[in-house]
């Protein structure tokens, strides 16, 4: 039932629009991978649209050029994409061009580094009694 | 542990502890995420919500004196959470609103990298809270498309069941908090007096009332307790008696018509434009159902109609769910008395841990027993994803797996995510009091959006 | 029932803590899913207002005591703060669940592991979520400790 296409950045919003054009009304869901260290180039972003008139699913992976790290924005025709954009850029640093307002979402404005990457650590701290004062 | 906090010199000590690696508790600024005075063309279509449907309507211009941006929340009693909007009122009006999300962000994502696939619906679970049976059953399914096993019949049934009661019981919820915000209190009284049934059947069968981990890859946690069809009867009775008296309170009183009706209209284009699904979406009379359209875990066995209105204002919004609650006591019903006897975990040793009596006997299964639960079944690789209808609409999720046991990139689609990119549609262009009415029949769960 | 012959007598300092305990106004700082039991608590089989409390002030200038339910995300800390910098003395916090005592089972970039690294706390309730019963009992020992503690704290 469903159906996944790979296709260049550069014709990945044309592809889109034509998706669109021929009835899948709704994007779903928006997301990347990072493949750091296991695939060139590293970063891809997966669209999942569907549509309701044919009961269909498609799934339109498009790898992303190393040095950019930019795609573009698919808001002009999916209003939608608009969080999930801003989402991946977030935790991906990927770039959206002609995104209208391309900030972080769910990190605090003046985080550094980009959480869903493999070489962003989990964070993982040994917490117990960590700043605790001292007790006399 | 009782802390010291006597003088004030501690007190400083929790305020500014940055300088030994703790948080800046300084900054509150919400920085480039703020909301301004003066937007690009195209941010003040998205933050007035007439960037799919331009129904904005102005009386006549203003100056400038009269608009001021409030902040509402992330404290808020009726934003369901920790949502965080920033509108910009006009007198009582609200003309542009601009959702802030990210203060309940887990990092759910990422730790779902570092668990195996069987400690994995433990993480999943917490993400909606309201509905943590979908959030199991989809990462399940998910993993079960990967390692292409099905399940026996009974562990479906079972996951029918319990899903569909969750339903329920998170639609209960949605009444009574949306009742609540209104102003209609007996029906936050009564949302959760009649949730509690359900959640004790719940923890008569998981062990908790919230967050389970019942329902995991190659089947469910555990097997119904004895005499379970007696609290699902119990439930069947009470429940439908307790939704009229609701119908009698609410569904011919004027003022909760007044209050809701033409208020927050969503319509199917805006619906489909922002990807909303979901209740949204079949009170914009839009019949779309998963659990119709593309069935799974064997519901389409079941008779069931999906309710659909026209309205798409806040009352459809509300009705369609007192609805829903009673189509899917439909299913539970059927569910029970259909329920197949049988295996509620697949049989199949690469997933499936011995049974624990077998521990005592085999070294075997004691090492089989072992290597489960440290190393994790290894998944081929490849991706999939899986759909489910929660009761707040599509939930998705999206694994990669590079043959490891545990998930290379686990992704979760949210419902509530999306649904609140409606919130400008839904809020602006109305009166303040109306906007808290738009925010909870839209029923977001902060905990599903941020993950 | 009006007796004007009759006198209790008492110490300043026990009449003060009764009264800090009979009623004990929470701020409403649901978080996540404990935010949920939280409501549970206070609507109709839990019953919290049999404690004085069933008053959940959405202002955390009217309020005593701050149950913070649910994990606390990095970007929530400073806002957490600043509601409780708000609040008014005397003022007590509960952490009511795994995730705001220690972090939970979310050790990673995006959690404060813990809310005793943000706000004093007094009383730690344990579970995931800790069930209506847990907080009660949480709260009742909170008033055992008022009722043993100072009043000028």
């Amino acid at each position: 039932m469903m159906e996944t296409q790979q296709v260049e950045v550069n014709e990945y919003h044309e592809h889109i629009k034509t998706l669109f054009d021929d009835g899948y009304e709704m994007m779903v869901d928006l997301t990347a991978v990072d493949w750091f260290r296991k695939k060139e180039p590293r970063f891809e972003v997966v669209v999942n649209l569907l549509s309701l008139s044919k009961n269909e699913r498609k799934m339109i992976k498009v790898n992303i050029d190393d040095e950019t790290l930019s795609i573009p924005s698919i808001t002009d025709i999916y209003p939608g994409a608009n969080f999930y954009e801003r989402e991946v850029y977030d935790m991906f640093g990927i770039i959206f061009e002609n995104h209208p307002e391309l900030t972080r979402i769910l990190m605090p404005d003046d985080w550094i580094g980009h959480p869903l990457r493999k070489d962003y650590g989990s964070g993982r701290i040994p917490v117990q009694f960590k700043n605790a004062p001292k007790v006399d | 542990m009782v802390k010291n906090k006597e003088n004030s010199e501690d007190l400083e000590f929790w305020a500014t502890n940055s300088e030994e690696g703790g948080w800046n508790i300084a900054s509150t600024d919400e920085g480039s995420q703020k909301m301004n005075e003066e937007e690009s063309d195209q941010q003040l279509k998205i933050q007035t919500g007439s960037d799919v449907v331009d129904d904005y309507f102005v009386e006549e211009e203003t100056s400038e004196d009269e608009r001021m941006i409030v902040n509402m929340g992330p404290q808020h009693p009726s934003t369901h959470g920790v949502l965080r909007l920033q509108v910009e009122l006009e007198g009582e009006a609200v003309r542009r609103v601009k959702p802030v999300i990210g203060y309940l962000h887990t990092g759910m994502e990422k730790t779902g990298e570092e668990l195996t696939y069987l400690q994995g619906p433990t993480n999943t679970t917490r993400m909606d809270y309201l509905s943590p049976f979908f959030n199991e059953l989809v990462f399940s399914l998910t993993t079960e498309k990967l390692l292409d096993i099905e399940v026996p019949a009974r562990a479906q049934t079972i996951r029918i069941l319990m899903t569909e009661l969750n339903r329920v019981s998170s639609h209960l919820v949605a009444l009574a908090t949306g009742g609540m915000d209104i102003g209609a209190l007996s029906m936050m009284i009564f949302g959760f007096r009649e949730r509690e049934l359900i959640l004790n059947f719940f923890e008569k069968t998981t062990g908790l009332r919230m967050n389970h981990n019942y329902i995991r890859p190659g089947g469910v946690a555990a097997d119904l307790p004895d005499d379970w069809q007696k609290d699902v009867k119990e439930i069947l009775k009470v429940i439908p008696e307790k939704l009229k008296d609701y119908d009698e309170m609410l569904l011919d009183n004027p003022i909760w018509q007044g209050r809701l009706q033409n208020v927050g209209i969503l319509t199917t284009e805006e619906c489909l434009a922002y990807g909303i699904t979901g209740p949204s979406i079949r009170a914009a009379g839009y019949g779309w159902d998963l659990r119709k359209m593309q069935p799974y875990s064997g519901i389409e066995k079941f008779d069931f109609n999906v309710p659909v209105l026209q309205e798409s204002d806040v009352f459809a919004r509300w009705r369609i769910k007192v609805l829903e609650i009673l189509e899917s006591l439909k299913i539970v019903e059927q569910a029970m008395n259909s329920m197949p006897k049988g295996p509620y975990k697949i049989q199949d040793k690469k997933v499936t841990p011995p049974p624990r009596k077998r521990l005592d006997e085999s070294m075997e299964a004691l090492i089989h027993h072992f290597k489960i639960y440290t190393e994790g079944f290894k998944v081929p690789e490849g991706e999939a994803y899986v759909a489910v209808e929660s009761p707040r609409g599509e939930l998705g999720c999206y694994i990669v797996s590079d043959g490891s046991s545990k998930p290379y990139r686990m992704h979760v689609r949210g419902p509530s995510f999306c649904n609140l990119q409606a919130l400008p549609v839904v809020m602006a262009d109305s009166p303040i009091a109306d906007a808290v009415a738009a925010i909870a029949s839209l029923d977001p769960v902060i905990g599903d959006v941020d993950r | 029932m009006y007796s004007p012959d009759n006198i209790f007598t008492t110490t300043i300092d026990k009449a003060v803590r009764w009264s800090r305990t009979q009623s004990m106004w929470p701020v409403t700082f649901g978080l996540a899913c404990c935010a949920i039991e939280m409501m549970a608590a206070g609507s109709a089989k839990y019953d919290l207002a049999r404690y004085g409390m069933e008053v959940f002030r959405a202002s955390p200038r009217q309020a005593d005591l701050m149950i913070v339910a649910g994990r606390v995300s990095q970007k929530m800390a400073p806002v957490l703060r600043q509601v409780y910098d708000q609040m008014a003395e005397p003022k007590w916090v509960i952490a009511m669940g795994a995730c705001s005592s220690t972090g939970g089972m979310f050790n990673n970039y995006a959690l404060v592991q813990g809310v005793d690294h943000i706000v004093p706390v007094d009383i730690y309730v344990p579970g995931c979520p800790p069930g209506p019963q847990s907080l009660m009992h949480g709260i009742l020992t909170l008033h055992d400790k008022i009722m043993a503690g100072e009043i000028n704290r």
